[in-house]
Formats: structure tokens, sequence, C-alpha cells
């Protein structure tokens, strides 16, 4: 993989990674069909929601009529589908503004929150993951084994309920919900951010931390780290520069899931917390059946995991010296 | 004291809580707390005519104020009315108060006062009272400081529906509601929809020495249970709706309290009378004995409730009848009715939602109850989300969720005349519209007492709607947040909280 090398050996992975990236962008469109579909199955309507209980038949009409949601599906699906294309998810039946505006406002929100839990988790997680594979079957392995199987478990809601009964209403160590102030110092900013970012880290660093256990253990096994070994290699030098580079691939392919997870999935963390990001900006949409906002929230997480898919196998191909030769 | 007639004047701004400031000593100015709602989303508005939740409300009281505000007995007190008025109740004088501005420096006039009550009738406005203002015949200013606003119809209740947050008065020919320009005791300093409102001090309020508090931000919480957290660990100071499940752990901590509001918002059975099995009336009295209003009260609101009696109007309304014999649950009673409906053995399901305020376990005791005396009712429980419109209502048996309104005549006219889109159980009393005209017509106090006390009569008897207790409003706050009271209309002082409170040192 060094940077001398000619062109020609890189034809082989540009078509291979060519041929994702256009998978990923037929997966996006089919995608967009599912989505618009689905939203379209919601009980009630934007008109409805908004006018409320008591609302009669011909104020809902006509509202409906000046949003446009009384035109055919199919005409208001390829409308949309072509406002996506061009980088225009519309204007928000809800709140009366482009839904650009409204994402831009949540979307630096959930990237902080992704960034900083990635950032804390992640080190931590390769720690995990070694010491147990290095120690496999000894004390530590077995201790760090029960402890992450445990935090697999133990669901979001219930580490962040206690987290919160334990460091904010007794302790009074950290606040219960996370709010940002205008301009922060750095001590405001990590207070504000440590509940989440350690509830959401939780989950993270065990999943993590057993798939990268998981396989290093399983190019542990192979010949050439008994090879490695016999001719004298030093453990450290054998984890690092002969046994991971090996097992890249599926350790980036459980990173791009981890971090795929951070981006949508983080809504119970957000509502604990009533943290303003995308995911709950998503289920308010759906309360308020605001479906330009959430078709478009929808098309992000979707168009996320795809490229962070996409990247881990890019990745994958990159460091598998046998299908990089194509 | 304000009548529903309507002559207002003379009193002090402010005077209805003046003996309670005594009770607890002087107001303190300054300080900054959070307060926590429940409701925040991209509609979040600044519109007070748009409002249509209690952070909406709240958001109003805080940067806006009515021609009048409630106290604590829902009557009227004068806001920036000095006085409204009327001879027929049919055209009312507003009379201003003078010396008011708005946070621009706009000085109030009439015609500010003409624009904010007939924009709710323009459709494009999106007005929540918009059912409200077709009333309003026309608005005209007579002086710089005086409107005559005529309705299409005799409603003594004007100065009582004045005080709704959606009728807040705002600048002449204002549309653009991304700010916030309104006379109220706090001036907007930032606002992002969904997230947070932060607002200071208005040192120009038309209230001399209010209000206390230099600023106060707003945020949301949705979750009841991280609400009370936030609460407790101090990073709010006051929250709205703590469920009767919490009042223990934040009344176990030293430096918070409770505050009970009494109101008449209740969770309703509601039996539609266009359904065969629904609609006999041996059937809804035979249910109707079959709520355990006491255990209601005990198990689901750990006492926070006032049990009710099959009828909308609350012990807390100036016309509340209570000439009425309470209902009991009755199993013996409401098994003779059944039978005599013939229609025991009939298999019904009951809807019940987490939308409609503990709906749930209400369904679940009467299935229980019916189950012993062999009726048989499977409940059917649905998401909150799209309950409203497509559960509520729609089934022969649902559960609604009604908030205390104003007025009588709102309840009555919102959900129980013939014709009323909300009436829920589609219970059609010919004689009770005719009454709820009449009330409206007469002058005479006692005969419009008398007459509503009839309609109470009438729902109770034949309804389709079985109400098993009114439901307490409960609010949370830091101990040194003083000067908080009930008012029944909503949590933290019928939303109202802002200009009242101040923070102790």
């Amino acid at each position: 993989m060094s940077g001398a090398s000619p062109v020609s050996r890189w034809s082989g992975p540009a078509q291979l990674v060519a041929k994702r990236t256009g998978l990923a962008l037929v997966t996006l469109v089919l995608v967009s069909a599912v989505i618009f579909t689905i939203s379209g199955l919601l009980p009630g309507d934007a008109a409805q929601e908004l006018l409320g209980q008591g609302a009669t038949p011909e104020q809902i009409a006509a509202l409906r009529h000046e949003m446009g949601l009384d035109r055919p599906a199919v005409v208001r699906y390829f409308e949309w589908l072509r406002g996506i294309a061009i980088g225009d998810p519309g204007q928000s039946l809800v709140a009366n503004k482009p839904v650009a505006d409204i994402i831009s406002e949540r979307l630096p929100n959930t990237l902080i929150l992704a960034g900083l839990t990635t950032l804390f988790s992640v080190p931590i997680a390769f720690l995990v993951g070694i010491s147990s594979a290095v120690t496999r079957g000894k004390a530590t392995d077995r201790a760090l084994n029960i402890m992450t199987l445990a935090m697999v478990a133990l669901p979001e809601f219930l580490v962040a309920t206690i987290a919160v009964l334990v460091f904010s209403v007794k302790l009074l160590w950290l606040p219960s919900i996370t709010i940002v102030p205008q301009d922060p110092t750095l001590w405001e900013f990590l207070r504000a951010y440590a509940m989440p970012v350690m509830v959401l880290g939780v989950g993270v660093i065990a999943q993590l931390g057993r798939m990268i256990r998981a396989a290093i253990i399983a190019e542990l096994d192979r010949p050439y780290v008994e090879m490695a070994r016999l001719k004298g290699v030093s453990q450290r030098r054998l984890i690092f520069r002969h046994v991971l580079p090996n097992a890249v691939g599926p350790i980036v392919n459980a990173m791009a899931l981890s971090l795929s997870y951070l981006f949508g999935g983080a809504i119970i963390v957000e509502t604990i917390f009533s943290y303003p990001g995308l995911a709950s900006l998503m289920v308010n949409a759906v309360t308020s059946r605001d479906m330009p906002l959430l078709q478009a929230c929808a098309m992000i997480f979707c168009a996320t995991y795809l490229l962070l898919v996409l990247i881990a196998d890019t990745v994958a191909i990159l460091a598998n010296p046998r299908l990089r030769q194509g | 004291m304000l009548s529903r007639r309507g002559l207002i004047g003379g009193m002090a701004a402010g005077a209805m809580l003046a003996p309670a400031d005594r009770l607890i000593g002087k107001p303190r100015m300054g300080g900054r707390i959070r307060v926590a709602g429940i409701v925040a989303s991209t509609a979040d508005t600044l519109d007070p005519a748009k409002g249509g939740n209690s952070s909406d409300y709240m958001r109003t009281f805080l940067l806006y104020s009515g021609l009048t505000q409630y106290d604590g007995a829902l009557r009227a007190q004068p806001g920036l009315a000095e006085a409204i008025e009327s001879d027929d109740n049919i055209v009312w004088t507003i009379r201003l108060r003078r010396g008011v501005h708005f946070h621009n420096g706009k000085a109030l006039t009439a015609d500010d006062v003409v624009y904010s009550l007939l924009r709710h009738k323009d459709p494009a406005v999106g007005s929540k009272v918009k059912a409200v203002a077709e009333q309003f015949a026309g608005a005209r200013r007579v002086g710089t400081l005086e409107v005559e606003l005529r309705l299409t119809g005799p409603n003594p209740d004007i100065p009582i529906i004045l005080a709704q947050p959606q009728f807040a008065i705002v600048e002449n020919g204002r549309r653009d509601f991304s700010v916030a320009n309104g006379t109220g005791p706090f001036i907007l300093k930032s606002f992002a929809p969904g997230i947070r409102t932060i607002v200071q001090r208005n040192p120009n309020y038309w209230k001399p020495g209010k209000p206390y508090l230099d600023e106060i931000e707003l945020i949301a919480i949705p979750d009841e249970l991280s609400r009370v957290n936030a609460l407790l660990s101090g990073d709010v100071q006051m929250v709205i709706a703590v469920s009767p499940g919490s009042v223990k752990r934040v009344k176990a901590s030293s430096s918070h309290l409770i505050m009970e509001t009494k109101s008449g918002l209740y969770t309703d059975l509601v039996m539609r009378q266009d359904h065969p099995v629904t609609g006999n009336p041996d059937f809804v009295l035979g249910m109707k004995h079959l709520l355990d209003r006491d255990l209601i009260k005990r198990a689901l609101f750990r006492g926070y409730a006032t049990i009710a009696n099959d009828q909308p109007i609350s012990p807390l309304d100036p016309y509340y009848n209570p000439g009425i014999p309470q209902r009991a649950f009755d199993p013996e009673k409401a098994k003779f009715y059944l039978k005599r409906s013939g229609l025991l053995s009939t298999r019904l399901p009951v809807y019940v939602s987490p939308a409609a305020n503990l709906s749930v376990d209400m369904g679940s005791i009467l299935q229980e109850h019916a189950a012993q005396i062999g009726l048989k009712l499977a409940v059917n429980r649905v998401p909150s989300d799209g309950y409203w419109s497509t559960h509520w209502m729609k089934h022969p048996l649902t559960f609604g969720n009604i908030n205390q309104r104003p007025t009588t005549d709102l309840m009555f006219s919102l959900f129980f005349q013939s014709k009323a889109t909300e009436n829920e159980a589609g219970w059609k009393n010919p004689k009770f519209d005719r009454m709820l005209i009449e009330a409206r017509q007469t002058r005479d106090e006692a005969v419009r007492k008398a007459i509503y006390g009839e309609m109470q009569w009438m729902i109770h008897r034949t309804g389709g709607i079985g109400i098993p207790v009114f439901i307490s409003l409960l609010d949370g706050y830091d101990r040194r947040v003083r000067g908080l009271q009930p008012v029944p209309l909503g949590g933290l002082m019928g939303y109202t909280f802002g200009e009242h409170v101040w923070l102790d040192a």
C-alpha cells in the first residue's frame, strides 16, 4: 500500500469501489421509494395534525390543498425525488421554513455527539479487544468478557436512567440534561456531554471491543502468526505490524455499523437527556406528520449508513491484497 | 371582581395575588431560572394565535399580555383592558390602560387591539381560536384607547374568553412572527423552535414592580422521568406536569416542592350514541355504575384527583351544580341495567391509549369489574401517535381526554351541543341546545346559574360519557422559587407563572 506503486496496480480496486458506489446509489433510490410509501401509510396527515382535534372537514381539505397534499402520490414522489437530487428537500409543512434550515440546526448536534462518542469509545474498545485477545482464556480475558457481555445486554435506557440517578440526582456531579451554553468553555462543554457520551459509549465499547477481540483471535490462529513468533517477533510488533493490518476488514465494518448507529439510533439518549439531535427531530416529524422533514431525515440516515459501509468496504478492499489485485 | 356580566374596572393590576404575596414575604428582584415544559417541536411558535400546547401558552404569557387575565377562581381580571362593559352582551366597549408600550417602544392603541381581535377570522392566520372568533361581527376604534367589539349574538363570557392565550394582543399589522413584539413581562432574547426560548426582564412592563426575575429559559423535556430528574439534579428550577407516581420522589427532596392545582381536566369513557349497543340508555347507565371512582382516584392518581359525577363541570366552576347526587360504583346496579338492556352477553372492544391520560389503567379496571358481572370487554391498547385522528370517537367505546375550558358555555358548546364536532359521544339533545342559547341570552345571573345547573343534570342522567374523576395538575419546583399559586386552567399558574414568581436568595 505504498504511495509509490504504479497506477495500474490500483485499477482493480478502483473498479470495485466504483461498482460499490453505483450499488449504493441504486439502493438509495430504492430506499427513497420505500420511505415515501411507508410514510404515506401513517394514519392522518399534517393538515389534520396541525388543525387539531376540532377541525372541520372543510378546513382540513383547504389546508391539504394549500400544502399540495391532495395531488397524486406518484407526482409528489417524483417532485420530491428531484428536489432531493438537487439538494433541496423542500419546505417543512409545520414549521413554515425550508427543511434544509431545520436540519442544518440539528445536524451539528448529532455530529458532535457522534464524534465525541467515537473519540471516547474507539480507543477504549481497541484496548479492551486487544487485551482480551492476547490474554485469551486467562483471567483478564474472562473478566473483560463478562464485562462486555453485560454491557451489551444492558438496555440503553437503563444505563442512562441509572447514570442520571447516580451522577446527577444523588451525587449532583453532572447535569441530567444536555444543555450546551451558547459560548461554552471547554469545561462546560465536556461536562454537558459527559453523560450522553458515557451512556452511548457503553454499548459501542462493548460491541466494538468484542468484534475486535474476535477478529484478532481469528488471525492469531493463522500459520503466519506462528511463523512470526518462531522468528522471534515481539508480542507488541506481532499485534500491531502483523495481526491488526490483516484484521482491519472486519474491524472497520464493525466500526461502520457502530457509527451509523450513533448517527441515527441515538433516539433514547436524545430523549432522556433532551438533546436536540436529528433522531428526535425525526420522531417529531413523525408525530406532526411533517413528511418532507421526516423523509429528509430518513434519507440522511440511509445515506450516512450506506456511505459508512462503503468506506468500510473500500478500506477492507484496500487492506486485503487478494481483493486489491482484483 | 368582575362578574360574568362583564363590569371590570378600578382594580389595581395584579391585585388578585396581593394577599398571598403578603403571606409569603416580599418579592426579591433578580435571578434566573430554567423551566421545563413537556412539548418542544419545530412547530413551536411566537404567534399567540397559533399556540396549541402548554409550552406555546407559557411562551405567549411571558412575551405578550391579554386584554384580561384569569384569577384562581376562573374569573377575569383586568389586563391591558381597564374595563370591558356591555349593556346587552352584544356590543362591548373595551377601555384600554394608558401608557402601555410594546417591546419596540410603540405605544398600545385601539388599532392594535382591533387588529389582534379580527385577525383570528382570517383563515391565512391559522388561528387556533378561529371558531371562537367567528362570533366577532366587527371591531372598531372609538378613541385612541377605546374599542367597540360587536358580536353576532349575545355572549356574557367575553371578558373571560379574551383571557385565553391566543387572544393576546399583538402590534397592528404584524405578520412576521420570527420575532416577538408584545407588551408582556419579558422580552425575547433568543428563540430556537424545538430547543429553547430565552427571555429577559421587560423594564417597562405595565405592572409596576413586575416581573421579578432577570431571565427565564424555557426548555422542554418530554419524558416525565427525565423531567423530574432534571428538577432533582438542579438543572431546572421548575417543571410542569409531574405524574402522581413521582410526587413521593420530589417530596422526599429537601429542596423541592409540589404544587397541586385542582382542575377540571378529565379522562372519560366515551360511549357512542349512534351505535346500537353503546347507544342503549340502560347500557350507558350500567357502564357509569361500573366506574370505580374511588379506586381510580386512590390507585391511579394517588389521591391527586376529585371524584366526578359523569358531567363535565367541575366544583371549581362558579356554575357547578352541587345538588346532583353522586353516582357511586355499584356492580349490582350495573348488572341490573345491563341485564335490562339485554346486552350483558355482548363482547365489546374498548380502545385505550397513553394519549388519553391513564386510560390504559382505567380500561383495565373497568374490564376487571365488568368481568365480575359477566360483561366481556376486550381492552385494545393503541399507540398515542394518531390516536385522536384514528380511534377517538371512531369506535363504540373509546376514552377521551378533555382539558378544562375557561367557561361553562365553552365546555357545553364544544363537547355537548348536538352539532359540535367534538361532541364525543354523538349525544343529541335539542332541549339542551336550546338551553345553551337561552343561557347566553339571559341577563339574570341567577337564571343562568339555574339553566347551567339543569344542563349538568341532563348530561349526568343521559349523556354518553362517564367521567370518573377530575384530575389535579401537579408541578414541581425548587423551594427557592416563590410566588406560585394554583390557577385551574393549566399547570404553573395557568401558564402565567413568569410575572408572578421570584427567586429567594
